[in-house]
């Protein structure tokens, strides 16, 4: 069964001054959600198939979504996040059932490669509830520059039998970064991990 | 004057709220851009050369908006425009934004009319459809802190009085806008509420292109 949606939110971020000192180029984030039916609402459903189906789905359709708003090449995108926000009729296992087993490896088609884990969180919510989706740099977890959140929230949503599946893409670290660590220039990009 | 720190777009695709599925998804979108607020910290009296800096800024972001919506000028039927101040700031920093708010949208969307007559506040008269973006957009302001809400109305851009079009978006930027800051929002819409049906005034029964029925 595909995901019933019943609505889809972009944003973008771009920040051109920080602090008072120019962003050169603007440091740029894309987020997309899609606000979805729970199938398995209101009851203990054993086997999760389905969220997991529904995870697939969204994954390949919301990274497009953030590439699309943010009008990059995938071999552009520099760092990735999840989350999910499930309704009050849900249970917090079905944000990880569509988060977890399958949502990226479309979302890494998406981006193009994506070596590093995709971060992640997840929480029970009402309508309006806010999710911080944490990020790292698609190819390599420990690019301490990338290290950054965007705050996802819909304010209609979700409601008790839906959940929300958020995805940030952006195609840059923090606006002034210098707190040192392991840059971008020095990726090997093979364990994911440097 | 015109320093803007931070773009913000969100764009809202509606398939439906529990009711039928629509054909074509309403599409809703809203542009916020962070501007340094130059008046922050003071009273300052004369302030209406930013009124005039303003405008290039709401043309540039009527653009943006619009582009981020991906659909032609010709679909969008309703708009809206807001400003949320920073807590150095006053709510009079945010009336700033009526004229080159308003204007940008009318103009993007089709307006004709007069811009120096529109900054003064004048009306005209007209008869026939003279253009599109016939109505006044309306807005709404407040003084808020970082990441505040703000619901920015929605009508129909070429008659106030259609009930079908009477809406609102909830913007709001995460972390802005701080003490010094102002945001100034544009919005725009593809149509009526996903499931409108309470009666009143349709788009397609307009007749009098005066801004309002």
């Amino acid at each position: 069964m595909p995901a019933k949606i019943r609505k889809i939110i972009v944003q973008t971020d771009e920040v051109r001054v920080e602090m008072g000192r120019d962003v050169q180029p603007p440091v740029r984030k894309a987020l997309a959600m899609a606000v979805i039916e729970n199938p398995c609402a209101g009851r203990y459903v054993e086997n999760l198939d389905e969220l997991i189906a529904i995870g697939e789905e969204l994954g390949g359709l919301l990274g497009a979504r953030c590439v699309q708003a943010l009008g990059i090449e995938p071999g552009q995108a520099q760092s990735y996040g999840k989350a999910a926000i499930v309704g009050e009729a849900g249970e917090l296992e079905h944000a990880a059932a569509i988060l977890h087993p399958k949502l990226g490896a479309p979302l890494r088609v998406a981006v193009e490669k994506g070596a590093a884990l995709v971060p992640s969180s997840k929480k029970m919510g009402g309508l309006g509830t806010a999710i911080d989706v944490p990020l790292g740099h698609k190819d390599a977890a420990y690019v301490r520059s990338h290290f950054d959140a965007m705050e996802a929230r819909v304010a209609d949503a979700p409601r008790a039998n839906e959940i929300v599946v958020a995805v940030v893409v952006t195609d840059s670290g923090r606006p002034l970064p210098r707190v040192g660590g392991l840059t971008v220039s020095e990726i090997k990009g093979v364990d994911g991990l440097r | 004057m015109i320093q803007i720190r931070r773009v913000f777009t969100h764009l809202e695709e509606i398939r439906h709220e529990f009711g039928p599925v629509a054909d074509v998804p309403l599409l809703r979108g809203a542009i916020g851009a962070v501007l340094t607020n130059p008046f922050a910290g003071r009273y300052e009296p004369d302030i209406l050369p930013m009124m005039d800096a303003l405008q290039d800024v709401g043309l540039d972001m009527a653009q943006r908006l619009l582009k981020a919506m991906s659909v032609p000028a010709e679909r969008i039927e309703t708009y809206g425009k807001g400003a949320i101040v920073g807590a150095a700031g006053e709510l009079e920093h945010g009336a700033l934004w009526h004229v080159p708010g308003g204007y940008a949208m009318r103009e993007l969307l089709g307006w004709k009319g007069d811009r120096n007559a529109y900054a003064k506040g004048q009306a005209e008269e007209k008869t026939g459809q003279p253009a599109n973006a016939l109505s006044i957009v309306p807005s709404t302001k407040k003084v808020g802190g970082p990441g505040a809400a703000l619901d920015v109305p929605l009508t129909h851009i070429n008659a106030s009085y259609v009930r079908s079009h009477f809406d609102a978006i909830e913007v709001r930027v995460p972390g802005a806008p701080s003490a010094d800051e102002i945001v100034f929002i544009l919005a725009m819409t593809t149509g009526p509420r996903i499931h409108a049906r309470v009666g009143g005034l349709k788009a397609a029964d307009i007749s009098q292109w005066n801004g309002l029925r």
